[in-house]
């Protein structure tokens, strides 16, 4: 393989939008949320339809395109009209579009979300991709091919001008220059602790000692992020190309993506696109005519949080306990078997063609002061439109929630929100005003982290909240530092007895003592970041615990310790409908008998609640 | 505990040769641990100590590395996995009453099998179908936007 066979099938390639005349091009969006929402029948549905109807084209499967809220999406695309974009699209819905859109040159207008005019006149009534509100305020450099092309196709990746960067890198640039321009960029890691990346690659050029390695990080372990998880099903080859250029500019040869075991999707898209690169020559040896030569292998995962910390991943893929090691020595000095290695996360390598490709200063045009370029999101919780995102960084948070998010579910009220998983905390609204960038989420007590934004209304109790993040950190605290392993446990039970109405005064200010104490002396990011979302609840949301231990209430109606459901006798219209769906059968009651809740029995799961028509809403909390 | 030969001829020979590719590779013990749970469903004692041995580790290191990732099991497992989730999008969607509810549907606590073999129950933080919240995932089909009432529907397919 040449920069002319690159030329080449760039050329040939027919993207999505190239239709042959009289044929159509059918887009299935294929991501773990589209499958789980039912793609893979509806996909099998356009062909077993097509097929049967004599319609010639070809049915596509892509990536993530963000809105998973709308899953199963669908596009149709046919020469000389608009590209249409159709929301919930199960199964049964196909044989309508397919006879109403595609042979009948219409639109079935309900069902369509979006349209790209593609050259020809805009359909009536049907909102441009562009300005859904979903959209409009999104800039796409990571998810610029997501949903775009298909992820098992490296034609259609070089066909949008795949592998160019790395053309370029190999024939026009030196390795030293490739690291100038990713530290002109300003990319700082997407991992979390947003450390410059071309810092982290210049480092581990110059550490003395050889061979050097090439990691990639895509054990995205965050509760409530999916961000690399998209990237690896959507554009597998995006990461292999910025590890590949990543390798020349440090002079490695190996490397290694160590990706979950829990995202099977994404594993075998990593291992097809491999296999494709490998097959044409762009990983291997004497890559495009050059000198430089690469290999890039899988590891998988076993499922421990902590090895997403730089240390005790390269521990795990050494094969030993997941365990995290004093820095420094760094990775770059010091990292796999004791050799120079660059770490980055999925996201960050991601960025790296697009980068090389346009330039830094290019790339630096996005975002602010201190944070350039975009962030991908995963915004996700009581919000409406719960998704992928990617923004410029410094766009407001009440941007993200409400604009983007389309504000809260059932137009409850906003309560709090959620950045940057266990590491990072919980901010109220007084902040939504707040800028996406490093510095500022830091001020704030939080974190940008990996990219999970989880948005909570007002039935959401902040101590549950914060007893939430420990049940999971002190289970996957690896034991190493007793801080961590001990304080984390510690404050777990005191958590745990407040949303159980048995705190006690001095509980809020031991919290903050152990929180303390853990972050100063652990060693890693797990142990010193675990106490943040605690911390944050008892800033912003300190009256709320308070009200749990000296008032032996939960505001929110949450802890099941404190809350008990009622029936309204003067409501209730005895229909049954509660009775019916309760789980613990703890309803008595009969057609035409005003039913009533048998505390004794009642496991407090919320059902009758929920269910109670709202034009009775006959059961209430006390 | 029963003898190395009754794990099944073609099995141990599966994992013979899961040892034999992995042995020269750097970093064997996890792939090996991996392929080993693949082919048996969990991790046999008599399994653990051919493994210990083939590789030429101390048997003390191998249980060391199986027993500190979550992947791994030494109890059998249920013909079906049920993976509930509790990632914080589905914790604040109600995660947490899935759970219960299948919990007292099925009878076991999270990480056990029921008595007729047919389920393995497991909590884990985020499947990464956060916009499905709350997501359980059984074998590898995944159910979103569950309630409690509707678990009892989704478990009577298995």
């Amino acid at each position: 393989m040449t920069v002319a066979d690159l030329e080449k099938i760039r050329k040939r390639t027919r993207t999505f939008d190239e239709v042959k005349a009289g044929q159509v091009h059918v887009v299935v969006g294929m991501n773990t949320c589209g499958i789980a929402s039912g793609a893979r029948e509806t996909l099998q549905s356009f062909r077993d339809g097509m097929k049967r109807r004599g319609i010639s084209g070809k049915v596509f499967q892509t990536g993530c395109i963000g809105m998973c809220f709308e899953e199963p999406l669908v596009d149709i695309i046919q020469p000389g009209r608009p590209r249409v974009t159709y929301r919930h699209v199960d199964a049964d819905k196909v044989e309508r579009i397919l006879e109403e859109h595609v042979e009948a040159g219409g639109l079935v207008g309900e069902w369509a979300l979006a349209q790209f005019p593609n050259g020809a006149s805009p359909l009536e009534g049907v909102p441009l991709y562009r300005e859904l509100p979903y959209n409009s305020k999104q800039q796409k450099i990571v998810l610029r091919k997501c949903g775009f092309i298909d992820p098992e196709s490296i034609d259609q990746y070089i066909a949008t001008d795949g592998y160019f960067a790395l053309a370029k890198a190999l024939s026009q640039m030196t390795p030293e220059q490739v690291i100038e321009e990713v530290l002109g960029s300003g990319l700082r890691g997407r991992g979390g602790a947003g450390f410059p990346t071309g810092l982290k690659w210049r480092a581990t050029r110059q550490a003395p000692g050889s061979p050097k390695y090439i990691v990639c990080n895509a054990d995205e372990g965050d509760p409530g992020a999916f961000m690399d998880r998209s990237v690896l099903e959507g554009d597998p080859h995006s990461v292999l190309e910025g590890m590949l250029i990543a390798g020349y500019a440090i002079g490695a040869q190996e490397a290694y993506i160590y990706v979950r075991a829990e995202y099977p999707v994404a594993v075998r898209r990593l291992q097809h696109a491999i296999a494709q690169a490998k097959d044409y020559g762009l990983i291997g040896e004497r890559i495009l005519g050059t000198d430089f030569s690469f290999d890039i292998k899988i590891k998988m995962g076993a499922g421990a949080f902590v090895c997403g910390e730089e240390t005790a991943l390269l521990a795990s893929i050494e094969g030993k306990r997941g365990m995290p090691r004093p820095r420094p020595p760094f990775p770059a000095q010091s990292g796999l078997w004791g050799k120079p290695t660059n770490i980055n996360n999925v996201e960050t390598y991601s960025n790296v063609p697009a980068i090389v490709f346009n330039g830094a200063s290019w790339y630096s045009s996005f975002g602010t002061e201190n944070s350039k370029g975009t962030k991908v999101f995963c915004i996700t919780g009581k919000v409406k439109n719960s998704g992928l995102i990617e923004v410029p960084m410094g766009i407001k948070l009440r941007e993200v929630i409400f604009d983007i998010g389309g504000g809260i579910l059932q137009d409850k009220a906003f309560k709090a929100v959620q950045t940057g998983g266990p590491s990072g905390g919980v901010l109220p609204e007084s902040l939504l005003e707040l800028p996406v960038d490093y510095q500022e989420l830091a001020k704030a007590g939080s974190i940008m982290g990996s990219g999970g934004v989880v948005v909570m209304d007002e039935t959401t109790c902040m101590a549950d909240v914060a007893r939430y993040f420990l049940t999971f950190t002190q289970s996957e605290s690896c034991g190493k530092c007793t801080p961590c392993r001990e304080g984390l446990q510690r404050m777990y039970q005191i958590l745990d007895r407040i949303c159980k109405g048995q705190g006690h005064e001095g509980d809020v200010e031991e919290l903050e003592e152990l929180a303390r104490s853990i972050k100063d002396a652990s060693l890693c990011g797990l142990g010193q970041t675990a106490p943040n979302p605690v911390l944050t609840v008892l800033r912003y949301f300190r009256e709320e615990v308070e009200a749990h231990i000296s008032q032996r209430r939960c505001p929110a109606g949450v802890c099941p310790a404190l809350v008990r459901y009622e029936i309204d006798p003067q409501k209730c219209k005895a229909c049954g409908i509660c009775r019916k769906k309760c789980p613990a059968e703890a309803i008595e009651g009969a057609p035409k008998v005003i039913h009533r809740i048998i505390q004794e029995k009642c496991v407090k799961c919320g059902t009758c609640y929920e269910v109670c028509p709202t034009k009775f809403s006959a059961v209430y909390k006390v | 505990m029963k003898a190395a030969s009754s794990l099944g001829k073609r099995q141990m020979s599966q994992l013979d040769e899961a040892i034999a590719t992995y042995r020269d590779q750097p970093g064997p013990l996890i792939p090996v641990l991996q392929k080993a749970q693949e082919i048996f469903g969990y991790l046999p004692l008599e399994a653990m100590k051919h493994i210990a041995k083939e590789l030429r580790v101390p048997a003390s290191r191998l249980f060391g590395v199986a027993t500190f990732y979550a992947q791994f099991s030494f109890k059998p497992r249920g013909k079906h996995t049920i993976l509930s989730c509790q990632g914080t999008a589905c914790h604040v969607r109600g995660g947490a009453k899935i759970l219960e509810e299948m919990k007292r549907e099925l009878k076991v606590e999270a990480g056990d099998t029921t008595q007729d073999g047919r389920f393995t129950l497991e909590k884990v933080y985020c499947i990464g179908c956060c916009s499905l919240a709350p997501a359980i995932i059984i074998d590898e089909t995944a159910y979103g936007k569950l309630t409690p009432e509707r678990v009892k529907e989704v478990l009577g397919k298995y």
